[in-house]
């Protein structure tokens, strides 16, 4: 099970939108809500009203600072959970074969029961999207909501992942990457859809559309003829209305 | 090669679902509340929710840490320490409104204004007020006064509708979207929706704000402005899209007052014998009233009145905007902007309104008879909230806002600005203020409202303010919202008179709602010669254990949103969008296991043993079993009552009998209910003949009440003539300087900044946000909450980082001129130059929220509100002006200037507090939730 | 990396006690008896001590057993294995050994390579991770054999093989060191890959981590330790574990000063091995500017 299959028969995965964003963390909190009450054990809190309080959470909202030398800065949110990567060195680690990678969609998943929580395949995960359940202490990351996204007692427009369905801004989309003709892969075809950490050589599955370019105002023509003045006082002001109200 | 582990892909969610709807912020949203075992098990968006249409935001998710968050109180408490400390008894709910009686009973009879009832954050004004007005007491209002109400009454005098809950940016067709002054806003997830669309669509935003987050990082352009100067750039902007005739001629001159006539003698507008404003019609050159049947008003007429010559509004507003004091190039230094950014903005405003016009195939009639074939629309919107509102020019800076839209033509066309119904309502429609008190008796009408000139200030005949906030009075006459945030400390100082009972619900007032915290401490504790505390006694409604449960004398516990009833109704704050009416309810999807009761019901059972008429029937017996006996049968007129849906048999909207399945029906619909605008009367409502009549039909209206936009106001311009010494009531010498200049009918702007001296000691601004993932002081209680948002640093720009030789982690002493306090920092490089900011209330005081007092909360978390005082320091007139717009009496917040120095770090932020007794204890070390598998 | 006790001592201790069993099994010393039962239960009782320590890391010790199942991909499983065999064939011969006086020569020689693969596998869990650029090399394993292999001549008092094993450990170490320090720019792996925000990792800074608070990344993947205590610590750490022993074995022999030898090489090897995890940077950190 820690080999990874040759191929999965789909891609599933998440496409994630940097330029809508709004850092809100919603997303993260109703993860946090499905995946305590439904797959495996419940994502717990260790010292959650105390001083220092620690708890499993399978998405987590970064925010970075862009700054260019020529041009203001600017802030991203950056959401981050599994990536399902095609070549998971996550999975390859598991010395129990509780990590494993699903054939039919490529969901990268922990089968709880065998795990030891040896801790190796989040040392293995360059991205940080694994957390070991400081009271189960068993590894914890995202399912994808696969006891969603095929969940025959919810809605048909349900069954995906419920970051995807909470996400106010719209920022979020699910789908399988590996059919080019799918919305999600048009959209990081159309988008410029990126891989993180590609040297890493894990092959995420999931995409990041990166923020549009900001700040284009600054260069517009100021002598655009859309302000070209009809009037600098008054009165030159009055004598272009009359002329103009009369051609209405 | 398939040995994989079989898991249950298709497991089933939950026994059942209930719909109800969200309190963990004013959003109100819907959702579906999935239970298992009778337990809360997960909650989600309700798709069908007009509201949120499915999606939920973090606090709406975490709300299963909210019902079983440790914090929450279990049952009354009677005061046994000194205030302050924390120490309680509990007492039964019997013993706890005996007490409540003996003591409001006596003030009833004799003195009903020894009550302040003051109810902060309350979704249920319309009942509260009308409590308080039964009671007979002239004080009382929620929290809008230190909120927003700069926003929300600049709207309603000008265009009858304000942001918010008021109106929306069409968010389907603008190709423009500027946003002023917003972190969050209280339309949280439709502003996350809206933001969606439009960057679906590939519209363009535009962020103006200090501070480059959220919202403001996903917009397309910045605008990092400095705090307090957004009504100069908009007046510089309407200063360039003026000069280059770029406005809308036809607009102004059909929907505004811009072709009104203003009497030469004394500004104020001349009107036809039945009150109606006078206009030239262009095509007849006769001047008649400005609903005249087929006229086009003139923008450019005179009209010689008493032998003068009068000009027309618009007239007024070219001569004031063209002035070279609103150039781009001259107030680029004062907003931080430079003059060639600012005529980029007008460039693109420009060219969206003007060249991206496009129609909407819908045929509609105005109310002078004028058919239309189709809705022009002008893809341009804005939005804004507290950044713009929290300031003491905060009413004109919106005046101003406003006026921007309308000159551009973008109010009520598709594209541009909505309003929400009940809204479009002009000002002249709102109730006055009603303060007549009588021992005995209830109040002669609604305690809040929209003053029209001096007449209806609420000032006794003396002169003195009447209401214990002054709301109403001169120093700030507009205060529709009344002025939470002044109560303490004027029932402390006995200003204008004193109280005896302060009676509060859901309000933090001894720690993150109040400015000067320490202070306001002190008055709830300071006793007089003869040892009784200054406010005799205080009662308080609270779910849980926060820091103010510690300054009262009785507590009456509430319950958690998810187990009592209430209602969100159009008589208060619905929850309407631009294409419905809609109001909700919450119910018990869950039953309180703790001895609490709905503060409503509480208020409901209080008022029948008050003997209060309205809560008791003719016998003397109660009225009301409960509040949702009340929200079911009670009515405000004849078939109109606090919910709009499902009325009579069931099938009236609006208007309509008593319905006594009323809540069953709206829990079979989902909690809520919508009642949809028609097609064409979906845009140009206040003059849209079709939404006139739907809007009479479902009760919105008494009758259809076409009305034009108030570019100039004149109840501002009779309170102006009044300083200047004309009128019958007159203010009081020292304040008719102010009043002269901040009472301008049209827009103006001025500076926010204190004198020199202190402008160059105290040269930064420092402001706070929300953080989209709390709920000021109550999301720390919630587990999963409090991991993000656990402590709060002070953001500070790259240049004050450098110049201060500071780095992320370094302490500061941060300085006002009227406190300090010492909190660590972190480098900012997205943020005006000159301004500092942080997280919002995340600070807590230790002993509070059920939290260890070692929770980085209360060691590392601290307040701002430390270094804002409600009054100003002394000015050369030796006055202590009250920190707050003097328009409206909003609470100034981000009026702030400090200084800082870098400092060791202390062993924790300061100024730091002495733990309070916890009345429920610390939660538990872990938690693994899990109703069921 | 936060350095867990557990696998400090996991590593430094099998290290030994599996470079100790390969000499004994190869007959280096070739001892019976009393000798020999001591010298194989100090051997054992390293290897599967700092086995069982390892096992301390685990969420789920009662489930280790699983951790066979894997060897196809695993360097852990492959670890769990190897070491079984190992012990459980130096254990055979160590049995002929100790009560026979008879040397299963092809078993103690196939002991020795177990013995030595397991040190092996133990180092490629390290060394196979891309994510901890430090480790992520060809000397990782190298440094693991040269100072089980030097560690295990000292213990097994094979003063001539010791000598030059522990000089050129030294010398592996430093040059892993000075290899290793640059390892985490050369990756390739910055803030800018991480986020693809930029091409320039110097115009991307974090700005707020996802949550206030610490969690399970934080703690096991962001340790920090000072600059100037890690210069120390490796100076230290190099004289006890390869230098004192060096001096110590180069004068006159005595059981004491051996005792010293080997005393201060296992403080040294502590040292190293704190070193080891303590400076090793994952790139997760990069995510919370931190490293
Ligand atoms: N520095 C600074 N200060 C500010 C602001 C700012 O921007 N900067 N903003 C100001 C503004 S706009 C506002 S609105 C105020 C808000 O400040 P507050 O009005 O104090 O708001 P909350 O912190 O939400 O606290 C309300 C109280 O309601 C209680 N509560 C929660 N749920 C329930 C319930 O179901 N029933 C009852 N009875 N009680 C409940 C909470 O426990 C809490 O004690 O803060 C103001 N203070
Ligand atoms: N998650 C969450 N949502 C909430 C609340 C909450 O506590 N948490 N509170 C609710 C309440 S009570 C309210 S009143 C609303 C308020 O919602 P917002 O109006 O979004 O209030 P703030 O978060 O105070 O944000 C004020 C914004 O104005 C900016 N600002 C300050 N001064 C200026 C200025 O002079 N010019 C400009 N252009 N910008 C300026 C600040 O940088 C900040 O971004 O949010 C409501 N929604
Ligand atoms: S993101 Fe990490 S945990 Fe997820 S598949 Fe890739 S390597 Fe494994
Ligand atoms: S922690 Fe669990 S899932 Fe991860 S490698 Fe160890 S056994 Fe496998
Ligand atoms: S897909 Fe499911 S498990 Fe993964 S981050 Fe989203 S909500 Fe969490
Ligand atoms: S819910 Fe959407 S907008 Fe909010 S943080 Fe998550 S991805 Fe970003
Ligand atoms: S915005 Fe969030 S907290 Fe507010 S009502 Fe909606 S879901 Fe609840
Ligand atoms: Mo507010």
């Amino acid at each position: 099970m820690t080999l990874l299959p040759e191929k999965t028969e789909k891609k599933l995965g998440l496409v994630i939108d940097l330029d809508t964003c709004v850092g809100c963390h919603a997303c993260v909190i109703s993860c946090k809500g499905w995946n305590t009450e439904n797959y495996g054990a419940p994502l717990s809190d260790e010292n959650a009203f105390g001083a220092e309080p620690v708890g499993a959470f399978l998405n987590r909202i970064h925010s970075y600072e862009v700054t260019p030398v020529d041009k203001p800065a600017h802030l991203v949110h950056f959401p981050k959970s599994c990536l399902h990567c095609e070549n998971a060195p996550c999975v390859t680690v598991c010395p129990t074969g509780a990590s494993y990678k699903r054939v039919e969609d490529g969901i990268v998943l922990v089968n709880e029961s065998d795990c030891i929580g040896c801790g190796l395949c989040a040392w293995a995960c360059p991205y940080g999207a694994r957390e070991m359940d400081p009271v189960e202490k068993v590894m914890k990351k995202c399912t994808l909501c696969v006891d969603r996204i095929y969940n025959e007692n919810l809605p048909e427009e349900d069954r995906v992942p419920s970051c995807v369905r909470t996400c106010p801004a719209g920022a979020r989309h699910f789908g399988d990457l590996g059919d080019p003709n799918s919305d999600v892969s048009i959209l990081v075809e159309e988008r410029g859809g990126t891989d993180l950490m590609p040297e890493q050589e894990t092959l995420p599955v999931n995409k990041y559309l990166p923020p549009r370019p900001k700040n284009q105002m600054d260069d517009t023509d100021i002598l655009a003829p859309y302000l070209e003045p009809i009037a600098n006082e008054p009165h030159g002001f009055f004598n272009w209305l009359d002329k103009t109200l009369d051609g209405i | 090669m398939k040995d994989q582990p079989y898991i249950e892909t298709s497991p089933k969610v939950s026994d059942e679902i209930k719909k109800t709807t969200c309190y963990m912020c004013a959003c109100r949203c819907g959702i579906n509340v999935h239970l298992k075992d009778g337990k809360v098990a997960y909650i989600e968006g309700n798709k069908d929710h007009p509201v949120n249409q499915g999606v939920l935001c973090a606090k709406g998710s975490a709300g299963i840490m909210q019902v079983n968050a440790p914090s929450r109180l279990d049952a009354p408490l009677m005061r046994v320490g000194p205030r302050g400390s924390g120490e309680f008894k509990k007492i039964s709910w019997e013993e706890a409104l005996g007490l409540a009686v003996e003591w409001l009973k006596p003030l009833k009879k004799e003195a009903p204004e020894k009550l302040a009832f003051f109810t902060g954050r309350d979704q249920s004004q319309s009942f509260t007020s009308y409590f308080a007005q039964m009671f007979g007491t002239p004080n009382y209002a929620a929290h809008g006064g230190f909120c927003s109400v700069n926003m929300a009454t600049a709207g309603i005098y000008t265009m009858g509708g304000a942001f918010w809950e008021f109106g929306q940016p069409d968010w389907d067709y603008t190709k423009l979207f500027i946003l002023f002054g917003v972190a969050e806003d209280h339309d949280s997830n439709p502003i996350k929706m809206g933001i969606g669309k439009i960057k679906e669509r590939g519209a363009k935003i535009v962020g103006v704000n200090p501070i480059r987050t959220g919202y403001n990082a996903v917009a397309d352009e910045w605008l990092g402005i400095t705090p307090g100067t957004d009504g100069l750039l908009i007046l510089s902007l309407i200063n360039i899209l003026i000069k280059a005739g770029k406005i809308d001629l036809e607009y102004l001159a059909k929907y505004t007052n811009a072709p009104v006539f203003l009497d030469p003698e004394n500004g104020l507008i001349l009107k036809d014998k039945n009150d109606k404003p006078l206009v030239k019609d262009r095509i007849t050159g006769k001047v008649c009233a400005f609903d005249t049947k087929g006229i086009q008003p003139d923008l450019n007429a005179t009209y010689r009145v008493r032998g003068a010559t009068s000009t027309t509004v618009f007239h007024d507003i070219i001569t004031k905007y063209l002035s070279s004091e609103y150039e781009p190039e001259k107030v680029a230094k004062i907003c931080g902007i430079s003059a060639k950014k600012i005529r980029a903005l007008a460039n693109e405003i420009a060219k969206a309104a003007f060249e991206e016009v496009f129609e909407l195939p819908i045929e509609w009639t105005d109310f002078r008879g004028e058919k239309h074939k189709s809705m022009k629309g002008r893809p341009v919107s804005f939005h804004s909230m507290r950044g713009v509102s929290a300031h003491s020019n905060g009413f004109q800076t919106c005046r101003a806002l406003h006026m921007l839209q309308i000159l551009l033509g973008t109010v009520e066309v598709p594209g541009g600005f909505r309003f929400k119904p009940p809204y479009p309502k002009p000002s002249s429609i709102h109730p006055k203020p009603h303060f007549k008190v009588k021992p005995n008796a209830p109040l002669d009408g609604p305690h809040l409202g929209f003053v029209h000139g001096p007449e209806d200030l609420a000032l006794d005949d003396q002169g003195n303010p009447v209401r214990i906030d002054k709301a109403f009075s001169w120093e700030n006459p507009m205060s529709a919202h009344g002025l939470m945030h002044m109560v303490i400390s004027n029932a402390y100082a006995g200003d204008p008179y004193k109280i005896d009972t302060l009676f509060m619900y859901m309000a933090n007032m001894s720690w993150n709602s109040s400015m000067n915290t320490s202070g306001v401490m002190e008055m709830l504790t300071d006793k007089d010669d003869k040892g009784d505390y200054i406010i005799p006694r205080i009662i308080y409604s609270d779910a849980y254990s926060s820091e103010m449960v510690a300054y009262a004398d009785l507590i009456l516990p509430d319950t958690t949103y998810l187990e009592r009833h209430d209602c969100i109704s159009l008589l208060d704050r619905p929850i309407s969008e631009a294409d419905g009416a809609a109001d909700a309810i919450r119910w018990p999807v869950i039953e309180p296991d703790r001895d609490v009761r709905g503060f409503q019901s509480v208020l409901v059972d209080l008022g029948a043993r008050l003997d209060l008429p309205g809560f008791i029937n003719e016998d003397g017996s109660p009225k009301y079993r409960d509040y949702a006996d009340y929200i079911v049968n009670h009515l405000r007129k004849p078939d109109i009552g606090p919910l709009a849906g499902f009325r009579g048999d069931g099938s009236a909207e609006g208007r309509g009998p008593v319905n006594p399945k009323q809540i069953e029906a709206y829990i079979e619909n989902g909690g809520f209910y919508v009642s949809n605008v028609p097609e064409e009367a979906k845009y140009f409502k206040p003059w849209n003949d079709a939404y006139q009549d739907w809007a009479v039909e479902l009760g919105l209206y008494d009758s259809p009440t076409p009305y034009i936009f108030n570019l100039y106001s004149e109840p501002m311009r009779k309170f102006q003539l009044a300083a200047e010494g004309i009128g019958e009531r007159l203010p009081p010498e020292h304040l008719k300087d102010q009043l002269k200049k901040v009472m301008s009918p049209l827009p103006i702007w001025y500076s926010t900044e204190p004198d020199n001296e202190e402008k160059c000691e105290y040269p930064i601004h420092a402001l706070t946000q929300r953080p989209m993932a709390m709920y000021h002081s109550w999301g720390s209680q919630n587990a999963w909450l409090r991991q993000i948002h656990g402590l709060n640093p002070l953001y500070v720009p790259t240049k004050i980082m450098k110049d201060y030789n500071l780095k992320t982690g370094d302490w500061v002493k941060l300085s006002s001129t009227h406190n300090s306090i010492t909190v660590p920092v972190a480098e900012m490089a997205s943020l005006n130059e000159n301004t500092v900011w942080t997280w919002n209330a995340i600070g807590k005081r230790k002993g509070a929220w059920a939290l260890d007092p070692n929770a980085p909360e209360a060691t590392k978390g601290f307040l701002l509100n430390h270094l804002i005082h409600e009054l100003q320091p002394k000015k050369d007139d030796g006055h202590r002006w009250s920190n707050s717009d003097p328009v409206t009496g909003q609470a100034a917040w981000f009026d702030l200037k400090v200084k800082l120095e870098k400092t060791t770090a202390p062993k924790e932020s300061q100024p730091s507090f002495e733990e309070i007794k916890s009345p429920v204890g610390i939660g538990p070390k872990s938690i693994s939730w899990k109703v069921r598998s | 990396m936060h350095p867990a006790p557990s696998v400090i001592i996991f590593t430094t201790l099998s290290g030994l006690g599996f470079g100790l069993l390969a000499f004994l099994c190869l007959g280096y010393p070739s001892v019976g008896g009393i000798v020999g039962f001591i010298f194989f239960a100090i051997g054992f009782g390293l290897a599967i001590g700092g086995l069982l320590s390892s096992t301390f890391h685990l969420g789920h010790p009662e489930r280790a057993i699983k951790a066979f199942s894997q060897w196809k991909s695993s360097w852990l499983s492959r670890e769990a294995w190897l070491s079984l065999f190992a012990l459980a064939l130096s254990g055979i011969y160590a049995l002929g050994r100790i009560f026979f006086e008879i040397d299963l020569a092809i078993i103690g020689f196939l002991s020795a390579f177990f013995c030595v693969a397991t040190v092996f596998a133990t180092s490629m869990i390290y060394a196979q991770l891309k994510t901890v650029p430090r480790w992520n090399s060809g000397i990782t394993p190298i440094t693991f054999l040269a100072f089980s292999i030097a560690g295990g001549a000292l213990l097994a008092g094979q003063i001539s093989i010791a000598l030059p094993l522990l000089a050129l450990s030294g010398v592996i170490q430093i040059v892993s060191w000075i290899s290793a320090d640059k390892a985490f720019s050369k990756s390739g792996t910055n803030l800018a890959t991480a986020t693809r925000l930029t091409a320039n990792p110097n115009e991307v800074r974090s700005f707020e981590s996802p949550h206030t608070g610490t969690n399970y990344l934080l703690q096991e993947f962001v340790y920090k330790v000072g600059r100037k205590h890690s210069a120390k610590l490796r100076i230290i750490g190099v004289i006890l574990a390869f230098g004192m022993p060096i001096i110590f074995l180069s004068i006159p022999f005595s059981h004491y000063i051996a005792l010293v030898a080997i005393i201060a090489h296992i403080v040294g090897m502590f040292i190293i091995r704190w070193l080891f995890f303590a400076q090793a940077e994952h790139v997760v950190g990069l995510y919370y500017g931190k490293r």
